[in-house]
């Protein structure tokens, strides 16, 4: 009993860090149609930010914590904006293209990463609480675990009261559903756009922060593997989907934490079975829209 | 997509005047015939006869070259480690022409078909991994073992072709990705130690003919690689102009087109998938006797990657583009690596230092700035220049204004898109 809610949390803790980057590509790939390959280098800048913010202030320390946090989301909401206001904006419409940009700006932007802070891993430390234990159900859940689930649980309800209840977020919502119609209503809808990006990037700056505690390092390469099993998150959620991007999340990493201790170290590999089933059986994923 | 290039140019046009179809789909020597019937004339073919001859006697004598390589000893500093008949340059050059024949397969898919994979790694990996391990574990001689590596690509590619093309577009890339991370992963975790994890794995040279191994054999690697590349070109050339090449193009530019007209999208493209991932699994295949020995970086991502800088620098759409841009891609990274590690480099300040030791990170940027100033990849835009240099010399006649209502039409094709 012990092992499953083990299992449970960090497989909750681990979701939490997908959620967070994949909140930001589906909303992206919902309302501009854009793949981005550039996310895993928000959450990798977001990531070394934070760590070097935390090794100038002094690392065990919650303040220092909160504000590696904030600095982090900052840092890849400034990234992100300038992806998108710089690069993306030139070429909207043009889907293949995107892509290929935000391709070329993850090698280039991985490299300078490597540049700057070498590849090898480097360590972090948090508040000392996050190392030590609290007992659920007799099974000793690391603390690092409840931080990403309640940052994820936070960043999704801000994100949904931003949609519902902000004129902002109701432009988005409704450029998801109809962005030609949106457009024609008069509504700039480019605004939009940047805004999509950064709260995006934002949202995998703090994910990067959460991860690099999370996993205990931070390295170059530590986005690009996030961002594979955020992909594969965002597919199986419906692409555009922020509530289907959280069910999947949490399902894909709960999974593989199970499959890795149950089938032997196969989580990866099960995962993958997962998104081909979804989409041999529901192409659109589970909360996409059927077209 | 980009409608300059060669082949997306002519699909573009046939679809932007509907009448085209059947001229602009045939080679050259059909358009010599129907160019006086006031259609624009294709740029760059205005005087045929001596101008394909001219190309053939280049092609020939720069074949010949590339045969005799060799055996020469020529020298060109600042693009080759050392004089051609070096191993390390031929190594290099082996190299250049299996990235070149990577790229070309990598064409198929997202040039012809329109497909963009981003998985293409895996059925290379699988030709590296596939024929290492069997070399490893089995007796049997080279081309035997080749055959079944084959046999395990050809079944590989059917499975995950059929269940990753129910999704189009960008779905589509993702799931190609996903797929192509778990091979990755598995090569990674080393099962029962067959795959030999981050390590790789050194190829046994047991069970292969004597003259494709050591170093001093690297010139026949070298012909080898040069032979692949040249059997990569026409088979991608034939695929590309058979009946399932033209569907496969007319699905890229409108599939429910081609719906209507009673053809099968699906079947295409998934041989298109499958063809792609044959080839490419065989270059692997000499990529693993080069190399002697398989790397995981043959089965991530990056390669993938890496092949799709290739076809866009080149140009998307361009066989030639493709060989161009493996080529120029492949001697690029090698020179920067070295530049990188040079003392020139060494004794820069920080702010220079640090993004110009990083081959991937001036690789990049250059990629960024083609894809957004350079439509078309290198051999796009020496087209173009090309174009303007003939409009210059024949003066604005029915020619420019012909191009232009192409390009108009092509234009308002995109946007509604």
């Amino acid at each position: 009993m012990s092992t499953v809610v083990l299992l449970l949390f960090t497989g909750l803790g681990l979701g939490a860090l997908y959620f967070l980057v994949a909140a930001g590509l589906s909303l992206i790939y919902g309302l501009m149609g854009v793949l981005n390959f550039a996310h895993g280098a928000f959450l990798t800048l977001g990531a070394f930010t934070g760590w070097e913010i935390a090794r100038r202030t002094g690392s065990d320390n919650w303040w220092t914590f909160l504000l590696s946090l904030l600095v982090g989301a900052a840092a890849g909401a400034a990234f992100a904006a300038f992806t998108e206001f710089v690069l993306i904006r030139r070429l909207y419409q043009r889907h293949i293209e995107q892509v290929l940009i935000t391709v070329g700006l993850s090698l280039a932007a991985v490299a300078l990463f490597d540049g700057i802070w070498g590849t090898d891993p480097v360590f972090i430390q948090g508040p000392a609480w996050f190392k030590e234990t609290t007992e659920i159900l007799g099974a000793r859940v690391p603390n690092d675990r409840f931080v990403c689930i309640i940052a994820a649980v936070l960043v999704l309800l801000a994100m949904v009261f931003f949609l519902k209840n902000t004129r902002y977020g109701m432009i988005i919502r409704a450029g998801v559903e109809n962005r030609s119609m949106v457009t024609a209503l008069g509504i700039d809808v480019r605004k939009a756009f940047t805004l999509v990006f950064t709260i995006g990037g934002a949202a995998a700056g703090l994910g990067g922060v959460l991860a690099s505690h999370y996993f205990g390092y931070v390295s170059p390469m530590l986005g690009g593997s996030l961002l594979i099993f955020a992909f594969i998150v965002t597919v199986i959620g419906g692409l555009g989907s922020l509530t289907g991007a959280a069910i999947a999340a949490v399902a894909v990493a709960v999974l593989q934490q199970f499959a890795n201790f149950y089938l032997g170290g196969t989580g990866d590999f099960v995962v993958v079975l997962a998104l081909a089933l979804v989409l041999l059986f529901r192409p659109s994923g589970l909360l996409g829209r059927t077209s | 997509m980009t409608t300059d290039t060669d082949a997306a140019g002519t699909a573009g046009n046939a679809s932007a005047t509907g009448t085209d179809t059947k001229d602009t789909a045939r080679g050259p020597a059909d358009t010599r015939g129907t160019e006086t019937a006031g259609r624009p004339t294709p740029p760059g073919r205005s005087r045929p006869t001596r101008r394909t001859i001219a190309g053939a006697a280049a092609g020939l004598a720069g074949m010949v070259l590339l045969v005799l390589l060799p055996l020469l000893n020529l020298s060109l500093p600042g693009v080759l480690p050392g004089p051609t008949y070096t191993p390390g340059s031929l190594q290099l050059l082996a190299m250049c022409m299996l990235m070149a024949a990577a790229a070309l397969t990598y064409h198929l898919l997202l040039g012809v078909a329109g497909l963009l994979s981003f998985g293409h790694a895996l059925y290379f990996g699988a030709g590296v991994y596939g024929l290492a391990i069997i070399l490893q574990n089995l007796d049997i001689p080279l081309l035997p073992a080749m055959g079944l590596t084959l046999l395990v690509v050809i079944v590989l590619a059917h499975v995950v072709g059929s269940i990753s093309l129910r999704v189009s577009g960008i779905p589509f890339a993702m799931v190609t990705l996903a797929f192509a991370q778990a091979g990755s992963v598995i090569v990674g975790r080393n099962p029962d130690g067959t795959t030999g994890g981050d390590e790789g794995l050194t190829l046994r040279t047991d069970n292969l003919p004597d003259f494709l191994v050591g170093v001093v054999n690297t010139r026949n690697l070298y012909w080898l690689a040069l032979a692949v590349l040249v059997a990569v070109f026409i088979v991608v050339t034939w695929v590309q102009s058979s009946r399932a090449g033209h569907v496969a193009a007319a699905v890229r530019e409108n599939e429910l087109r081609v719906r209507v007209l009673g053809l099968q999208p699906y079947l295409v493209k998934l041989l298109i998938f499958v063809v792609s991932a044959i080839l490419v699994s065989i270059i692997g295949m000499v990529f693993l006797l080069l190399q002697s020995g398989a790397v995981p970086r043959a089965m991530s991502a990056d390669l993938t990657i890496t092949l799709l800088v290739m076809v866009v620098l080149g140009g998307v759409g361009s066989r030639w583009g493709a060989v161009i841009g493996g080529v120029f891609y492949t001697i690029l990274d090698q020179r920067l690596t070295t530049l990188a590690n040079s003392d020139a480099i060494d004794a820069l300040p920080d702010i220079l230092r640090v993004p110009l030791s990083e081959p991937l990170f001036i690789l990049g940027t250059l990629f960024i700035l083609v894809v957004l100033f350079l439509p078309g990849g290198l051999t796009g835009t020496a087209q173009r220049l090309a174009q303007r240099r003939n409009r210059r010399v024949r003066g604005t006649g029915d020619d420019s204004t012909g191009m232009d209502r192409t390009a108009t039409s092509r234009e308002i094709l995109e946007e509604s898109a």
